[in-house]
């Protein structure tokens, strides 16, 4: 007998129980809990990202469609950073002010070639305000997850209000499973010592998150 | 109204002034209090050390002594939540077991009628105000059955405001267990003593004179580990102060 | 780790030494206590808890009473998204499967995210014995494996070390496994954090192989989920070109949609945040994105025996949050190590003696190590009534009974040792069917109460070691009762 069957023979002995019309899922399962917690006009949704963003701190920035590519200029070489890591689908216009060099997300680079970048700049596919979250998946303009990951420094581009939603909820139907995932809420961080929350271990140290009207 | 004094065996045993409180305050208040002499133990220590079977037999006793009653009332959170809690617990494993809906049936009809002490004041005769006078400073730790399993929340905060003379001062970590646990205080000795210190402290640091609960089994490690570290606070069941007045004290 | 476990005291023996240790008490107190009021505020702060926490534990419930069905629908979902499936009935069959896998990368390292499955079955200890490294590059993993030491919490592995502690550990150890301490570390929580960077990074970024376990598996979709703050979690399941997941059989949950209870009661449970700094979430394997091999190996090792006790597989339904240890008043003085598990705290003490059965002095202990205080389950995301299966587990301790070990049903006998007390037990039971009895010896304590000692022989010294005992009074209640009719005596 193989493992698999061992196992599911023991599954379905322990389960003996269990009637064969047992309650089905969809009725097993009360979903009164809420979709969102609290009535939030737009503005409001978008504060509250920026809000519980910077909460956990994340560097927050708002700005106007037009003053983006000044914007992230200012923000690289604020950091001094030299070089840049570009998902292939960024806007070009986004990177039109930046003298940093511009180092596309290839399968072929190594960790150690991305170790040696010092900033990423991507956009996302949604962004949570109750969690202060931003999910990445991959898109065009968010390239392969390691770029997000190795260098220190990300900078996150949200398209408000049309990328934020309230809640968890309500970030989840707005994704595909089937594409890699990546959920951000702040720099990363550790409560490993003393319990204590700790921001800046192996991700970015630095997220700065900028919300373009 | 006439209800029956579900005293608990350890609070006939060792602590008769706190049923001779409960029975002097439910009579100032105009209830009519009887003591079915036929009563003994809720079969809890058995229940919560793996006894369940042997707690069986004792949940029909109860069952058959009390239940003829309007009420039952304890002065004891977790003996309360022994009946209304486990007894049905108890019936429902007994069923699953293929041993019938006897014993569910049995004890059905104490479950609903049994009230924990400040539950009965506060909920069914609707007092808050016992009309007790207590001159004392006073701490109070909320036992965890009381707490927890029958969620008593406020009301013996609620009553204890209403005493006069009574200052009541609050008791940090006062939701923390006191370490006593039934065989728990045996079978793990040291753990159990640590959590009695941690508690005694806690009590000492508000500068109350008096340490009251709801149930003399935690009174009885928290007293007992005050009178070893010589800690002057004296333990005092609820019961007992509000049984208090003006012309004589409970206690 | 299981092997380390073996032979390990019993619980009142071994938290007896971690009572008595003011260092470890220290850290415990502070951290629990730290986190305690943290996880309060943050479960304030969304206004249906309980729904959530209800719809979660029906979630977990049904797909426990589905079991079977669920486990097919996650291995078609992942196989369909380019992963291999593999079962494995016990711990040695998981580290089998896992060490072959490693070997035919042709490496000799692995990273390794930090994951309660692969401490359960001892997964490092089996890699190392065939010439593999494994490298636990969580920060508090970490600090346990340079420090030669055990985990003692579920979630933060190393709470028994203070930051001084673990400076010492770092300034000691780090150069004997890579990259040495920095110069001049000193103890604040940035300092040690950034060394742990710098030692991790060039693992990291070499590593051909990650080794994780996963939050949940979701079976409609076949997607797997780890949940994380530091970012090793996305090093290991997206830089390395091979990624093997040990994941327990009870973490699925049914849909894509079951998540968003559990993303929004987990984090909020364990690390009292709105949300961890990451999450990541895939499906198989994508192409020219993350590894491009991807194993799931899904476990048993006792999870079956476990759910078929009724009373007992509400366990099962775990998310390893943690919040029961770290508000219990138990684990906060008797330490993690005191359970001999990788499993401590509330919930160790009913999911140890159920996957390993309660044959051993530590697991057939572990039942009682609780004052059923019942803090534990008021803070479960999920609802587990541990009081409830700790004194289920307690009867099947002392009465024995049926049970399920190995997928076989087996009678177990009582335990050793407990003779005395179901004497006890059932002398007592039985004056208490006979009210006259108890008045006798009532009595019988009453009226020579002038000769009880304050301290008592034998087993009495378990109470008066610590306390003193109640005085007897001069009548029991109901010999009051049966003079006054509750009347006033006059002796007042």
């Amino acid at each position: 007998m193989s493992s698999r069957e061992r196992i599911l023979g023991r599954v379905r002995r322990a389960l003996a129980d269990v009637p064969r019309d047992d309650t089905p899922y969809d009725r097993a399962v009360p979903r009164d809990y809420l979709r969102e917690h609290g009535e939030r006009s737009t503005e409001e949704t978008v504060a509250l990202l920026a809000e519980n963003l910077a909460d956990y701190r994340a560097v927050v920035h708002r700005c106007a469609d037009a003053e983006l590519p000044e914007l992230l200029a200012r923000l690289l070489a604020g950091r001094g950073s030299r070089s840049v890591l570009v998902p292939p689908g960024l806007p070009p216009h986004w990177l039109a002010a930046v003298d940093a060099t511009r180092v596309p997300d290839r399968a072929g680079s190594t960790p150690h070639e991305l170790d040696r970048v010092d900033s990423v700049i991507t956009g996302c596919a949604v962004a949570i305000a109750e969690t202060g979250t931003i999910v990445l998946d991959g898109g065009p303009d968010q390239g392969r997850r390691r770029i997000t990951l190795i260098p220190d420094h990300h900078i996150c581009v949200v398209r408000v209000p049309g990328q934020v939603v309230s809640s968890v909820p309500r970030a989840l139907r707005r994704l595909d499973p089937a594409r890699p995932l990546t959920w951000i809420s702040g720099p990363s961080a550790t409560s490993d010592i003393e319990l204590d929350r700790v921001e800046g271990v192996h991700g970015p140290r630095t997220l700065e998150v900028v919300l373009v009207d | 109204m006439r209800v029956a004094l579900f005293l608990t065996c350890v609070n006939d045993t060792l602590y008769p002034d706190t049923g001779r409180a409960v029975v002097r305050l439910l009579t100032r208040l105009g209830v009519e209090v009887d003591f079915p002499a036929a009563q003994t133990c809720c079969g809890q220590a058995h229940y919560n050390t793996g006894y369940r079977h042997e707690a069986e037999p004792l949940a029909r006793h109860f069952a058959e002594v009390f239940g003829e009653y309007e009420a039952i009332v304890t002065p004891s959170g977790s003996c309360g939540a022994m009946v209304r809690e486990l007894y049905p617990r108890m019936g429902e494993r007994a069923r699953a077991e293929g041993r019938g809906s006897t014993l569910a049936a049995t004890v059905a009809p104490v479950v609903p009628k049994t009230y924990e002490l400040t539950e009965f004041l506060v909920d069914v005769l609707g007092v808050t105000d016992v009309g007790a006078c207590y001159p004392h400073t006073v701490t109070y730790h909320p036992t965890c059955h009381g707490l927890r399993a029958l969620g008593l929340g406020d009301r013996p905060l609620k009553l204890l405001r209403a005493v006069k003379g009574l200052e009541l001062v609050e008791l940090p970590g006062a939701e923390e267990c006191c370490g006593f646990g039934g065989t728990f205080a045996v079978k793990n000795a040291d753990v159990s003593a640590a959590m009695g210190t941690d508690k005694v402290r806690n009590a000492e640091s508000t500068g109350a004179e008096v340490l009251c609960a709801a149930d003399n089994s935690c009174l009885m490690h928290i007293g007992g580990t005050m009178s070893r570290l010589r800690v002057g606070m004296r333990p005092v069941h609820i019961a007992e102060i509000l049984a208090s007045t003006e012309e004589g004290a409970a206690v | 780790m299981s092997g380390t476990y073996l032979g390990m005291p019993a619980f009142p023996q071994a938290a007896r030494d971690a009572v008595r240790d003011r260092r470890l008490r220290g850290n415990l107190r502070h951290a629990t206590h730290t986190i305690r009021a943290k996880r309060a505020k943050a479960v304030t702060e969304v206004s249906d808890w309980a729904e959530l926490r209800e719809a979660g534990r029906r979630i977990k419930d049904h797909t426990l009473r589905h079991l079977d069905r669920y486990l097919v629908q996650v291995e078609e979902a992942v196989t369909a998204a380019g992963g291999t499936v593999h079962w494995a009935a016990d711990a040695d069959e998981a580290n089998r499967i896992v060490t072959a896998l490693v070997k035919e990368t042709g490496e000799s390292e692995v990273v390794k995210v930090k994951s309660m499955a692969t401490q359960e079955i001892g997964l490092n200890e089996a890699l190392e014995a065939e010439g593999i490294r494994a490298y636990e590059t969580d920060l508090a993993e970490l600090i346990v494996q340079l420090g030669k030491d055990r985990p003692s919490h579920i979630l933060v592995p190393a709470i028994h070390r203070n930051r001084g502690e673990i400076r010492d550990i770092f300034r000691a150890e780090m150069s004997e496994w890579g990259r040495p301490a920095p110069e001049g570390l000193t103890d604040t929580p940035a300092e040690l954090a950034e060394a742990a960077r710098l030692h991790l990074r060039e693992k990291f970024l070499r590593a051909k192989v990650g080794v994780s376990g996963a939050n949940f598996v979701v079976a409609e979709t076949g997607t797997l989920v780890v949940v994380e703050s530091e970012g090793n979690g996305r090093m290991c399941l997206t830089l390395p070109e091979t990624l093997i997941s040990v994941v327990g059989i009870e973490k699925i949950v049914p849909t894509w949609r079951d998540l968003e209870v559990f993303l929004q009661t987990l984090p909020r449970s364990s690390t009292a945040e709105r949300m961890n700094p990451y999450t990541s979430m895939w499906t198989g394997t994508t192409d020219e994105d993350g590894p491009r091999t991807f194993h799931l190996v899904l476990l048993d090792n006792g999870r079956t025996d476990t759910l078929a006790d009724e009373v007992g597989r509400q366990a099962l339904r775990c998310i390893r949050c943690s919040a029961c240890l770290n508000v219990c008043p138990v684990y906060e003085r008797a330490g993690g190590h005191a359970y001999g598990s990788v499993y401590p705290g509330p919930i160790g003490a009913i999911l140890s003696p159920q996957l390993r059965g309660t044959g051993s002095d530590i697991d057939a202990s572990l039942p009682y190590a609780s004052s059923l205080c019942g803090a534990c389950y008021e803070v479960c995301p999920v609802a587990i009534d541990i009081p409830e299966v700790l004194v289920h587990l307690r009867e099947r301790v002392v009465q024995g009974g049926p049970a399920t070990r190995r997928g076989n049903k087996v009678l177990l006998k009582p335990a050793r040792g407990h003779a005395a007390e179901r004497a006890a037990m059932r002398a007592a039971q039985w004056a208490f069917a006979h009210p006259g009895l108890l008045r006798t010896g009532q009595r019988l304590a009453s009226r020579t109460r002038r000769f009880h000692p304050r301290t008592l022989p034998g087993p009495g010294r378990a109470w008066t070691g610590s306390r003193d005992l109640p005085a007897v009074p001069a009548e029991p209640f109901r010999d009051w009762w049966q003079r006054t009719r509750g009347g006033e005596d006059g002796a007042e």
